[in-house]
């Protein structure tokens, strides 16, 4: 047996690492939190990484995991050693193809990092929802716990079902074990060698389909042989369980490493049992060991083979002294009569006639934690006279009343365990910094270490908390840690929002990074963490980590300076090898960007030294009190259950607090007040021209104009500035003043990108560096802003049929879409935004899953908000593959009642007033005048219905409000709208319904992490597409045209922003379907975000992104349909290109290929070019102008 | 059979006609077709300091600075582990001309720190390079720092850079200088190999519609060509370091000027990215040409024929000739 080689890793790459070496066909689709396997997949396949067969596995993207599935279920029919990765909804939409690989007794294994389908609500994080789903596909089921075990059932998994033939489900918990840093033994080449039948790969091999020896597989078969037919697999089945603990055997062989199907531990003789599979086996055992040392007896059984469920040998794990059994199932059913594994349980014991009483109940849904605290909850439960027979652990249910009490502050973990919490901001390199630490700890210092890292739903902003555990014992503890021997704060301000000291144990070491000098940092602490340091007697450290980052030109990326202070302060390596280690670490992470970043995080290492200090402790009390977490003019619904979320806790909500069908109010960012911006713009009234571009491109909708009755001025406070309206085409505000005019940012929602200052065109003639607003720092602005943003919020909004239908005009409409968490300087929410000033009183969303939906609906706080009227865009997001279809059904339904209005209203038409009648039915609504009297006309009718009896009349009330023109918009990225979608919204557009289509297009797959799509455009370095894109990006505007029945529009808004409000206005009133490409800078770009707009500009220019109109109603009136809105390229596509890290890394790559593409680039947007011009000529044929 | 031959930094140089630090090096081909062009070495194009970092910094600013943020994204962009940032794709280029031509390979770079000059010098060295121009492209912007400072300082680095590594070095100046001969001899002193005058300086412009600078590049012209002559002219009687003109050689009959005000070799950048590599050939055949007719026996004979020391009337390079120039285009208009 070779000696261990330890590695420190999470399951996705481990998993990732075997799968591969095992494989000769790997077919993707992106999903969380699957996708890193499949990248790391990609990546080694692209650097021509060998297989165990010295081959290079082809690595392949395709459009859905349907795709997916059907990639290796033909890679399999052809012979192909194939895998793939996936869950939750990936995993569903295999599930056909599924059924045919294991009936079809196809060795072939996917492995699943087990997530929550989405239900009453989207999740990405885990339970075994979606693995329960496919339990009857016939695939076998192993289940792993831990990142070493992941490694390793992958390994018996590839070659288990080689020899079995029946396919295999591998899965592991999402996060909590696909995502948990670990220290690993690694398997070698030779030993997955061993473990691979050749005799078996042969078999399979010879069982392929080809020319050679010609065999038919899926017929069509009829009753009278289907069922005979099923049944012949059977023996194969039924042999599985043999075939995996035969491998079992041979991998403990080779490795030391031994597993069964399933494995009792604590009490030899056991009399309460918990069976339970996943990363929640490893608090239980943590649990069952600590009472087992108290002399309780009882046991844990973990079950790894779920599928086929082996009756032998799970009873053969419960010995004659078990009395009660409490079985936990991670995953929900309604309507079951117990969850899936209770009922194999259940079922198992009825079949052996054991008759032991067995209780099930739910646990850790969506990644809710599993303590031990709970598992010893439910062994208390065992012990009662008469345990509930269905019970819930970890939340308080106060409904149905199935919870089970536990103690929260239970804790059992070993105190030679160095626990360490780590609060950082998303962009300060904590996350990564952490990885680093553990692999030091775990590689270097031989000790035990786990990571696990949470993060908030943000992209702008975000949160990061990171949980590490280091010892010299294994690590079970699957469940963030809940009393810290090291708190570290990486940003003070986090500790006004967040109890960052509340899981400090008595005694622990508290580092916090501020600017405030030590011997003043106690006292700037809020009242609550100053009485937590005295309590429980904290070490406290500072260190101003920005500033020692900054001099050592990092900016604020302080992740070394902080890493540095806490192997200075934890101790956990001697203090000079802590340092020498971490500046290896900085030279492996960073030694691929050159010398320069590893010199100045050394630089940083050396000042962090001279710059950590011991905070003398003061008195409580001296501090100011935490601010509350929301306003107090705030809904009751946003104090008790929104505010409670904000601060972490939505832990402690009850049941009773929470909607029963997912229903949500809209409108709640604007209570969070997240200010995390460093710098806001400021204005300077004097030098604006009122041109509203700064308030068009905000993408947080955080910096809006408004025109002003002086007379509602007076309440204005003190520095609230506005100057006179420049434009006379409003006439004169109510009071008969001429307007005025103000531009007003919210400091605590403004995320600092900077857009707006770019795209101002307003210039200081003497001093052209100063424009109508700079960016200054916040910090001596925020109070007075907070008062004029209080203050602005109460102006009443203009008129909107007042308003004139251009780009200034549309900023003084109200945005209903506010303050999202949207990465700083997105480039896709300042369409949203604008669309909801359009048409968002009477707008419904069909969001496609991705970041539009994660930012537009995402938890705790939503930005579709509300006007004074109470309302605003209605949004919905169904699935990531069918949110055309989602829309077109709403749009369907909006028609149906529509049409049941209508009808209603003609019935009655006797009763009613018939001018009212006649102009309710015959309104056009084409404008906002004409949409404000239909609502007074609905209004009328109302009050009329209420002196009318009679169903009709009631019937007739309950709809009368769709009598009001309402507009249906699916809005989604290029992910959803190019690949996995485009079936859909293809079928959409074609059925001529007025369903409109938004397409953010951002050119790769954002949400999940860069991963390119058929938008992804020619040369750009994305994931499965590493080396640069070689194929154009996919024309979908011109495919929609093709149906010549619905509108399309390509647009900009950085580069041309009358032409895509006047798409925007021109597809909301075209009577059908509409496509509107909208081109969206992005993160994944990798350029300075406050640029956008100049990237856009450019990429319009060099005829990378045309701008263009195709209205059919043009046709009618003899004009071609397509109107180019952008002239012919007068640049080139470098000119674009060269600004992008996404294009730039291809030419670092390969300078000459990156050149050839450069050409290919320019060639295609010529060819495009060319194509468009030759059909912006076209007059089709009409009726009228028949050849 | 004229002697075409002349030094340049201690190599000898079978003729003075060769490319300057252009981007024309970037492509091996381009570098081959200069070789078959009769190019009697070739010039690396500025390994720019600033440019390094900064793009080591944006890629740590934005590829590191996003990542492990976001609970669905750990990064936005594939791994670049074998992506090259830093130096390495440019001493690559050094070490494959190195391999892919018989010439003489001489390495540029342009610094900012003294780190950095020190640092990429020796990595220069080391891939090959046989001679090595420095380019001390500065703009001094501090109205508390005095001219002789701002020598002071570059000599500095200059001297460290010529402690650090063994290959000659060449110094390429702007004529910005409040002395430029004094400069000049504390180069020399210093152990400098060559000059090349000058650095062409890209200036930017104005756009006066939207108050922005704008980035241009402008291809040289002859009338650059005087500074040049007078410059060697002034300088090469007293100076043993080898001089090569750079900036504004377009004709065979320019590169005559060159040699005759002092110039041991000539660089053309402009000219041959107008033209093509082929116009190495035409300015050589040219100057055999010239050589030929006028009976030249050898580049000596012409390198420095009409500089300060020796050319017929001296007070043509000198002042007076401003007087002369003003008075005769008053008088002519």
């Amino acid at each position: 047996m070779p000696s261990p080689r330890f590695v420190t890793l999470d399951a996705n790459e481990a998993v990732a690492s075997v799968a591969y070496r095992l494989s000769e066909v790997i077919a993707l689709y992106p999903i969380t939190p699957a996708s890193p396997m499949g990248e790391a997949c990609d990546e080694w396949s692209a650097a021509s990484r060998p297989n165990l067969w010295n081959q290079v596995p082809q690595t392949v993207e395709m459009q859905s995991e349907g795709g997916a599935a059907g990639a290796v279920h033909g890679a399999l029919q052809g012979g192909a050693l194939a895998t793939t990765f996936t869950a939750s909804q990936g995993l569903l939409l295999m599930l056909p193809n599924m059924f045919k690989i294991a009936g079809e007794l196809s060795p072939f294994v996917v492995h699943v990092a087990a997530r929550t389908v989405a239900t009453h609500g989207l999740s990405i994080f885990c339970d075994h929802s979606d693995v329960m789903a496919a339990r009857t596909t016939g695939f076998a089921m192993l289940c792993a716990s831990s990142v070493q075990e992941a490694q390793d059932f992958a390994a018996i998994s590839h070659a288990a079902t080689l020899e079995a033939r029946v396919p295999f489900l591998h899965f592991f918990d999402g996060f909590r074990t696909s995502h948990e840093y670990a220290r690993v033994v690694s398997i070698d080449d030779d030993t997955l060698k061993g473990l691979v039948s050749d005799e078996a790969l042969s078999a399979f091999r010879a069982r392929k389909l080809t020319p050679d020896a010609p065999v038919i597989r899926g017929t069509a078969q009829n009753p009278d042989t289907f069922f005979q037919a099923r049944e012949a697999a059977n023996r194969w089945h039924d042999a599985v369980p043999g075939h995996v603990q035969r491998t079992m055997e041979r991998f403990a062989a080779a490795t030391g490493r031994q597993y069964r199907l399933f494995e009792r531990f604590g009490h030899p003789e056991p009399e309460r049992v918990i069976i339970a599979m996943g990363s929640a086996t490893g608090a239980l055992q943590e649990t069952v060991d600590w009472l087992v040392t108290r002399g309780e007896k009882v046991a844990g059984v973990v079950v790894r083979l779920f599928r086929p469920f082996d009756v032998e040998a799970f009873v053969a794990t419960l010995p004659a002294s078990v009395q009660r059994l409490a079985v936990l199932d991670r995953t929900k059913e309604p309507g079951a009569v117990g969850e899936p594994l209770f009922q194999d349980v259940v079922t198992a014991l009825a079949e052996v006639g054991r008759a032991i009483p067995v209780i099930g109940g739910r646990y850790g849904l969506s990644s809710k934690e599993f303590t031990p605290a709970m598992a010893r909850a439910v062994f208390d439960e065992l012990n009662k006279p008469t345990p509930r027979r269905r019970f819930t652990v970890g939340i308080t249910d106060d409904v149905t009343g199935l919870s089970l009490p536990f103690d929260e502050a239970f804790d059992l973990e070993p105190p030679e365990t160095v626990r360490a919490l780590f609060y950082g901001l998303g962009s300060d390199g904590t996350v990564s910094s952490n990885k680093q630490t553990i692999k030091i700890i775990g590689e270097y210092a031989g000790h035990e270490a786990q990571g696990f890292f949470v993060y908030d739903s943000k992209k702008a902003g975000a949160v990061t908390v990171s949980h590490l555990r280091f010892g010299p014992r294994p690590i079970r503890s699957t469940y963030k840690i809940r009393h810290a021997s090291f708190v570290a704060c990486h940003y003070a301000p986090l500790l006004e929002r967040h109890d960052v000291l509340a899981t400090a144990a008595p005694g622990a070491t508290f580092l916090l990074n501020t600017a405030t000098p030590a011997e003043r940092a106690f006292e700037a602490l809020p009242r609550e963490a100053q009485r937590q340091v005295l309590e429980k007697g904290l070490r406290f450290f500072v260190i101003d980590a920005f500033k020692v980052a900054s001099q050592a030109g990092l900016g604020r990326h302080i992740s070394a300076v902080m890493q540095t202070c806490f192997f200075e302060l934890s101790g956990v390596l001697p203090k000079d090898e802590a340092r020498a280690r971490i500046r290896e670490a900085v030279e492996k992470a960073y030694g691929k960007r050159g010398s320069e970043v590893v010199e100045r995080n050394h630089r940083a290492i050396e000042l962090t030294l001279a710059n950590l200090r011991s905070v003398p402790l003061g008195s409580a009390g001296s501090g100011r009190p935490r601010p509350p977490t929301v306003p107090q003019a705030a809904p009751d619904f946003v104090q008790r259950v929104t505010a409670t979320m904000l601060r972490g806790e939505g832990d402690l909500l009850p049941v009773s607090a929470f909607p029963v069908d997912g229903t949500w109010p809209t409108g709640t960012t604007k209570w969070e007040r997240r200010a995390i911006a460093l710098e806001i713009p400021t204005w300077d009234e004097a030098l604006c021209i009122q041109c509203n571009k700064c308030a068009l491109i905000c993408p947080h909708a955080s910096i809006r104009s408004q025109l002003i009755d002086p007379a509602g001025l007076t309440a204005a406070p003190e520095g609230f500035v506005t100057t006179d309206f420049r434009s006379k085409e409003l006439g004169t505000a109510p009071s008969g003043a001429p307007w005025k005019y103000a531009l007003q940012v919210a400091p605590d929602d403004c995320t600092g990108c900077g857009l707006c200052v770019q795209v101002c065109p307003a210039r200081d003639k003497a001093t052209p560096r100063h424009k109508a607003i700079d960016m200054a720092p916040v910090e001596p602005l925020r109070e007075r802003e907070r008062r004029n943003w209080a203050f602005f919020e109460t102006l009443p909004s203009i008129d909107r049929a007042a308003v004139k239908d251009d780009v200034k005009a549309s900023q003084f409409l109200e945005p209903l879409f506010e303050f999202s968490g949207a990465c700083a300087g997105c480039g896709e929410t300042p369409y949203l935004k604008l669309l909801t000033q359009l048409v968002g009183d009477r707008l419904l969303i069909a969001n496609a899953t991705g970041c539009t939906s994660i930012y537009g609906g995402n938890l705790p706080t939503t930005p579709y908000t509300t006007n004074r009227d109470g309302r605003g865009p209605a949004w919905a997001n169904s699935l990531f593959e069918d949110n055309a279809e989602f829309g077109y059904g709403l749009s369907l339904s909006v028609e149906a009642q529509q049409t049941q209005a209508r009808l209603l209203l003609t019935a009655l038409a006797n009763q009613l007033p018939a001018a009212l009648v006649d102009g309710l039915l015959t309104a056009s609504q084409d404008t906002e005048a004409a949409i404000a009297e239909q609502r007074a006309r609905v209004q009328a009718l109302k009050e009329a219905l209420k002196s009318l009896r009679g169903d009709d009349a009631r019937r007739l009330g309950l709809v009368a409000d769709m009598l009001v023109k309402k507009s249906v918009w699916l809005v989604g990225g290029d992910g959803w709208a190019y690949d996995i979608g485009f079936g859909g919204l293809d079928h959409v557009l074609s059925t001529g319904a007025p369903v409109k289509a938004l397409v953010l297009d951002t050119e790769v797959y954002s949400n999940t992490g860069g991963q390119q799509s058929k938008a992804t455009p020619l040369g750009a370095s994305a994931k499965f597409a590493v080396a640069g894109k070689a194929q154009g990006k996919k024309d979908l505007g011109l495919l929609a045209m093709s149906y010549g029945n619905a509108y399309v529009a390509s647009i900009a808004l950085g580069a041309k922003d009358g032409q895509a409000l006047k798409a925007l206005r021109e597809a909301e009133a075209f009577p059908g379907p509409a496509l509107v490409i909208a081109y969206s800078h992005c993160i994944a770009h990798a350029f300075d975000l406050k640029l956008g707009a100049e990237q856009q500009r450019l990429a319009v220019e060099s005829g990378i992104w045309p701008l263009y109109r195709f209205d059919p109603r043009r046709t009618e009136a003899g004009e071609p349909p397509l109107q180019l809105d952008s002239p012919a390229p007068k640049l080139k596509a470098r000119d674009f290109m060269k600004n992008e890290g996404r294009f730039r890394l291809v030419e670092l790559k390969d300078a000459k290929r990156y050149a050839a593409l450069l050409d290919a680039a320019d060639a295609h947007a010529a060819r495009r070019r060319a194509l468009y011009e030759q059909l912006a000529r076209v007059h089709p044929v009409t009726k009228e102008r028949q050849p | 059979m004229i002697d075409l031959s002349t030094r340049w930094l201690g190599l000898k140089l079978k003729h003075p006609i060769f490319p300057g630090a252009s981007p024309l090096v970037d492509d091996l081909d381009t570098v081959k077709k200069l070789e078959d062009a009769g190019a009697s070495a070739i010039t690396m194009h500025s390994l720019f300091e600033e440019q390094l970092v900064a793009e080591q910094l944006a890629a740590h600013r934005f590829l590191d600075g996003p990542a492990d943020a976001f609970a669905e994204a750990p990064s936005w962009l594939p791994s670049t582990g074998d992506f090259k940032l830093g130096p390495d794709a440019y001493l690559e280029q050094v070490s494959r001309i190195r391999r892919a031509v018989d010439l003489p390979v001489i390495g540029s770079l342009n610094g900012t720190t003294p780190g950095g000059w020190l640092k990429y010098a020796k990595l220069i060295e080391q891939a090959g390079a046989h001679a090595l121009e420095l380019n001390l492209y500065d703009l001094p912007g501090d109205p508390k720092v005095p001219g002789a400072d701002v020598e002071h300082q570059q000599l500095d680095v200059i001297r460290q850079v010529q402690e650090s590594i063994r290959i000659p070095v060449a110094v390429k100046l702007s004529p910005f200088y409040s002395s430029l001969p004094a400069f000049v001899a504390k180069l020399e002193h210093a152990g400098v190999a060559g000059l090349v005058l000058f650095n062409r300086l890209y200036q930017p412009d104005l756009d006066v519609e939207t108050l922005s600078l704008k980035r241009v590049l402008s291809l040289s012209d002859r009338s650059e060509l005087l500074l040049r002559l007078r410059w060697l002219a002034i300088l090469s009687p007293h100076t043993r370091m080898t001089l090569a003109c750079s900036g504004g050689v377009h004709e065979p009959v320019d590169v005559v000027k060159a040699l005759m005000a002092g110039a041991q070799v000539t660089q053309v950048v402009s000219a041959v990215l107008h033209h093509g590599p082929q116009m190495v050939s035409l300015l050589l055949d040219g100057l055999r040409r010239f050589l030929e007719e006028h009976e030249y026996a050898s580049i000596a004979q012409l390198s420095g024929s009409m500089n300060l020391a020796r050319c017929p009337d001296p007070s043509g390079y000198e002042r007076t000739n401003y007087v002369k120039l003003l008075q005769s285009w008053h008088g002519g208009g």
